[in-house]
């Protein structure tokens, strides 16, 4: 069992606060990955549960245990690195072998495990090699397979995916997915890149100037953003916003048409809705499309609703041109309101 | 005009080239011919064997190896230490090596004077141990009847003077090493000294090469400090080939002597490669 607890976790370096009280649970056997832009805390937050960073104020817990003031190696933890971190004078059996080294492990016992992650990274004919004569994607696996022959409680991987190029980008990510989950460890997955964290994530979290704005599964920060930030930094092409004027109880004005929103009595809401929530259709919003991006399986069509920049993805076949008016209809159930000021989700 | 990008980097050289083949190369030639000549004409052994078959050989060359034993070690093991900590300081780090440098602005002769003002009859040694209240009158310490304290003042004023080289090498050879290694050794369990071990020395690989044949050549080239401090009662190679050449006006001995010294320098320097080789792929 290998629960992971934050409590009321901050950080600062001099007058800048990286992390603002962090508080999360991360279950047994779960893939959390810590999503969000560079500076945001994502891998400050990661670096404190290693131990290669102390909290200034906050608790971190492993399994029922405290483990803030342990060192690294007391954790029951294992990191895999952005660039690797492979020791380049080893080779890459001594490289997975490092920690079991360290344990010192009889000797057939390290064989035995280095030769199994190695089976499973598929790396096993590199073994003699060193890792100047590697390409990126292999000393990845190297760093993943010396993780894994801890046999950790946690897995740690900081950017893991991000020096490599997108074709074995994605080939590792789902490769990484089926090893991780197959060696039931919990793992913590650091990534600015919010597909990487929508396929490979149990739970993601993302994180905002030093913050966790939301904590949900991949579709539930998909569908259901608890914030503007999360609404506009999950999906590609992000959600539109259009301004909400209130329109008599439940009732919302959005460009000239009333759309069912919650009962509140703020001045003022967010109207907000995916591009591959619209459709055409006879009533709705109307549009002027802008730029036409046809993308092959779907159409991106870029367009001014009043003054904002609204984009729309349609089916391939729909004939649009630039300067055409769309009426376009949301899908009802898709629709989400936010409050400006807060800029919270309103239910 | 334009020069082909294939030829410029050896026209750039040329000039250095031409300077090395014609102030050392050349010499380095005529000193051979000095070594190896005679005085009926034609090549021989002759100088080689006078200054090998001379009594103060063996005791020359085993002072020269004893010293160089003796102070390489201790030099690096105190250019690793010093060059460790100065690489984990954060503040004031160029500081603390510009003044750990200073000794090697002094010339060796300076630095062996310097020695000899505190070992000398009238040195400070002296004046503290008597102020103390150690010893009731000075007592002279580099004499034949001390042969060991005139040895350990020749080691420790090289030791003083010669191991900031050392230290400037592999500062810059630890700088070179990636923190993320140092951070994985951290979270796979590696003690600081297993940091080391495992990951600093074999790193630094290429700095100690250069480091050591530097510092075990220029030990056997060992000459201004052992004449300040010891003078004849410790006698060196280099100090032999001196004598050769001013003393007895035998240019001939002089020149076998220095390219005995070049052949030891030249064995140790593969020595320490060999030692210190990187493994053939393990880029570092």
């Amino acid at each position: 069992m290998a629960e992971i607890q934050i409590k009321n976790v901050a950080k600062s370096f001099g007058a800048y606060q990286a992390l603002n009280n962090i508080n999360l649970t991360i279950a047994d056997q779960e893939f959390m990955v810590l999503l969000g832009a560079s500076g945001c805390g994502k891998s400050t937050l990661l670096r404190i549960i290693a131990g290669l960073e102390t909290a200034t104020s906050g608790e971190v817990w492993i399994g029922g245990k405290r483990i803030d003031h342990l060192s690294p190696k007391d954790r029951g933890i294992a990191m895999v690195f952005q660039n690797y971190a492979v020791f380049p004078h080893l080779t890459v059996f001594e490289n997975i072998g490092f920690g079991l080294r360290m344990q010192k492990l009889p000797n057939d016992e390290v064989t035995q495990r280095v030769e199994r992650v190695a089976g499973l990274m598929h790396i096993e004919m590199l073994l003699k090699r060193y890792s100047g004569e590697l390409s990126g994607g292999q000393r990845q696996r190297v760093a993943v397979a010396r993780a894994l022959a801890m046999e950790p409680d946690v897995i740690l991987m900081d950017e893991p995916l991000s020096n490599l190029d997108a074709l074995l980008r994605m080939e590792m990510r789902a490769e990484l997915k089926g090893v991780l989950a197959e060696s039931k460890t919990t793992a913590i997955y650091v990534t600015h890149d919010q597909v990487e964290a929508m396929s490979m994530a149990d739970r993601i979290s993302v994180m905002h100037e030093g913050n966790i704005v939301q904590a949900a599964s991949p579709i539930e920060v998909y569908r259901d953003p608890a914030a503007k930030f999360v609404a506009s930094f999950i999906g590609n092409p992000p959600m539109n916003f259009l301004p909400a004027t209130p329109a008599g109880a439940g009732k919302w004005q959005v460009s000239g048409q009333t759309f069912d929103g919650p009962n509140t009595d703020k001045a003022g809401l967010q109207f907000a809705i995916r591009p591959e929530d619209m459709a055409p259709a006879e009533h709705g919003l109307v549009a002027t499309a802008k730029i036409v991006e046809p993308l092959g399986a779907h159409l991106l069509v870029t367009c001014q609703i009043d003054e904002a920049q609204f984009r729309v993805i349609l089916d391939s076949d729909t004939v649009v041109k630039p300067g055409q008016t769309l009426t376009l209809a949301p899908q009802s159930d898709r629709v989400r309101w936010f409050d400006p000021e807060t800029t919270l989700a309103v239910a | 005009m334009l020069l082909n990008a294939r030829i410029l980097p050896y026209v750039l050289i040329l000039p250095v080239t031409l300077f090395l083949c014609l102030f050392f190369i050349y010499p380095f030639v005529l000193v051979s011919q000095q070594a190896f000549g005679s005085s009926e004409g034609g090549w021989s052994l002759d100088n080689f064997r006078e200054v090998v078959d001379y009594w103060k050989f063996p005791i020359s060359l085993k002072n020269t190896l004893l010293l160089a034993a003796a102070v390489v070690p201790i030099q690096l093991a105190l250019a690793l230490l010093m060059a460790t900590m100065v690489s984990k300081m954060e503040k004031g780090r160029d500081m603390v090596l510009y003044i750990w440098t200073i000794p090697l602005g002094i010339s060796d002769l300076a630095a062996g004077i310097i020695w000899l003002a505190i070992f000398e009859q009238s040195g400070f040694l002296n004046s503290m141990l008597n102020g103390m209240g150690v010893i009731d009158k000075p007592v002279n310490f580099l004499t034949y009847q001390n042969p060991w304290i005139v040895f350990v003042a020749i080691a420790l004023a090289e030791i003083w003077r010669a191991t900031a080289i050392m230290l400037v090498i592999l500062v810059a050879g630890i700088g070179l090493i990636p923190k993320e290694y140092y951070e994985a050794a951290d979270v796979f369990g590696a003690s600081k000294w297993k940091q080391f071990t495992r990951i600093t020395f074999p790193m630094l690989r290429p700095s100690l090469q250069t480091a050591l044949v530097l510092r075990v050549i220029l030990a056997f080239e060992i000459f201004a400090v052992v004449a300040a401090l010891g003078g004849t009662l410790f006698p060196v190679l280099m100090g032999e080939t001196y004598a050769y050449q001013f003393d007895l006006l035998n240019s001939g001995a002089a020149a076998a002597m220095a390219l005995i010294i070049l052949a030891i320098s030249i064995g140790f320097t593969l020595i320490i490669l060999r030692i210190l080789r990187v493994p053939k792929g393990a880029s570092i």
